[in-house]
């Protein structure tokens, strides 16, 4: 997949999936970069099977009622908030 | 004059009495404290103050330390020299011309620079080791599941720690033993007795068997070389058996950390919307455009570059060739480790392949400045205990010796680690 370059339409296809804007010397510059990057990557192919066995412990418990922040410490940091809600954009 | 270690200066006092009362100590600012805002270096963050303390924070007010500020850092974690930090960069202590190392640069910093002898770092593929070389300092990145990770604002949640950074090994030991330990909020930390790793320092070493790790010698400068092998001649003058190992997986490190560092990012930062917290993206078009406008203007390039390459790993069609392909690289490099410490008790190495760079001189080239991990990062993917020593200087700046231990024995690394300062 990274025998053919990284094309523009890729990185921008990518980034809306990321939900993040970028300008268009961003997604040339990426374009480059990412290039090089995914092919360093491409050295993985070659890992040998490996046995990924591993001990694992069960640490869950049942939900037990404690303390929790406020609603007013919950929203400090928002920039929006109304009625004791976050605010926020219109969703699609 | 100033290096700009600090993002905030805000003292924070704790408890009256406590083993650590003598002590303050600088908090890198991806560390939650209550009532002081935690930037993570980032403009996304910029005015986000905490409603809540870390358990490491916690831990630090009952043991009665003052806390001196909030250190800068690369921008979430995310670099190797804390240039990508949204507040600017800092200047190692050594050489003004020169970067601290990162993304703990702030702190490790200070401490070199002598305004706290304590710090606290995270350390997710080289973080408190890289900078505590570079500013000739101790640093350690404590077992995955040692110290709780409770308000560490997550970068890569499954290869993050975070460790001390301290003028002295002994230092780094009473630092380790006041924040380690099982933490009901961290469900990945384990219920393990905490030794006082305190008692380890100044013990004698002829009982240990030290492999120099040869993968992780071949791309190291010569002159952090000739450093390296006269501390492990040293070693083995105090009664050490010092002996080459060879750990073939570790050809795989690097691009197994960045697939799972990247991929786990991607995921971590997906909060940042702008709602909750950080910077609002406004009400023009519907929630994508208001969050891709948001996130566009809160990161930095490093973070798009490592969020956007993230994304792609993890996305159908290519999830199996690199997400996956990097957890088997990681399960192999663990087993090796695991062998490894069959044949010897303590695994050797410089901490970084070169002395500190200069400022701006890797800021062109991201793939470059990745490759300079590779002597870091095997630790973060196996899961172990791995501290950096000052060794000595090449040229006049510091240079770190590296030991790598099993895992949850710190003390023995605080053995070797006294030994070796």
């Amino acid at each position: 997949m990274s025998e053919s370059p990284v094309t523009a339409e890729e990185v921008q296809h990518i980034a809306d999936l990321a939900r993040v804007n970028l300008s268009d010397d961003e997604i040339e510059e990426f374009c480059d970069q990412f290039q090089d990057i995914l092919e360093y990557f491409e050295s993985l192919d070659d890992v040998p099977e490996t046995d990924q066995e591993r001990e694992l412990t069960n640490v869950m418990r049942p939900d037990e009622v404690g303390t929790s922040l406020s609603q007013e410490e919950a929203l400090q940091n928002a920039p929006d908030k109304e009625d004791g809600y976050f605010k926020g954009p219109p969703v699609s | 004059m100033t290096i700009n270690a600090y993002i905030t200066e805000e003292s924070i006092s704790g408890s009256d009495s406590g083993q650590l009362s003598d002590a303050t100590i600088a908090i890198k600012d991806n560390i939650s404290t209550k009532g002081v805002r935690t930037t993570c270096g980032s403009e996304m963050l910029a005015d986000y103050v905490p409603p809540y303390d870390a358990t490491v924070i916690s831990r630090l007010k009952q043991a009665g330390a003052t806390i001196s500020g909030k250190t800068n850092m690369d921008e979430f974690g995310m670099g190797t020299t804390t240039e990508t930090s949204a507040f600017g960069p800092t200047k190692n202590p050594h050489d003004h011309s020169r970067v601290p190392g990162g993304s703990s640069g702030g702190s490790a910093a200070a401490v070199a620079n002598g305004d706290v002898e304590y710090a606290l770092g995270s350390d997710t593929g080289g973080s408190v080791r890289c900078p505590a070389a570079f500013c000739g300092v101790v640093g350690l990145k404590p077992t995955y599941g040692l110290v709780s990770r409770y308000g560490l604002i997550a970068y890569a949640n499954s290869l993050e720690q975070i460790g001390p950074i301290t003028a002295t090994v002994e230092k780094a030991a009473k630092l380790l033993e006041a924040i380690a330990g099982k933490d009901e909020h961290d469900a990945t930390t384990r219920s393990l007795p905490i030794p006082a790793y305190t008692d380890a320092i100044g013990q004698d070493i002829s009982d240990l068997t030290i492999g120099v790790v040869t993968e992780l010698i071949e791309g190291v400068d010569e002159d952090v070389k000739d450093v390296f092998e006269a501390k492990c001649n040293e070693l083995a003058a105090r009664g050490a058996t010092v002996t080459d190992i060879s750990i073939p997986a570790l050809e795989y490190a690097v691009p197994a950390y960045y697939v799972i560092a990247m991929s786990e990012a991607s995921s971590n930062l997906a909060r940042f919307d702008g709602v909750r917290y950080g910077i609002s993206g406004g009400y023009d078009g519907d929630w994508n455009d208001a969050f891709a406008k948001s996130r566009d203007a809160g990161f930095g390039d490093e973070v798009k570059r490592r969020i956007l390459l993230g994304t792609y790993a993890l996305s159908a069609g290519y999830h199996e060739k690199y997400y996956e392909q990097a957890q088997s690289a990681r399960s192999h490099i663990r087993n090796s480790f695991d062998n490894a410490f069959d044949d010897v008790d303590i695994l050797a190495s410089p901490t970084m392949p070169t002395t500190p760079f200069k400022l701006g001189e890797s800021l062109s080239d991201p793939l470059k400045m990745y490759l300079a991990d590779v002597n870091t990062v095997g630790a973060n993917l196996a899961n172990i205990p791995a501290i950096s020593v000052p060794a000595g200087t090449a040229n006049d700046l510091p240079v770190g010796i590296q030991f790598m231990g099993p895992a949850f024995e710190e003390k023995t690394l605080f053995k070797v680690a006294s030994a070796t300062a």
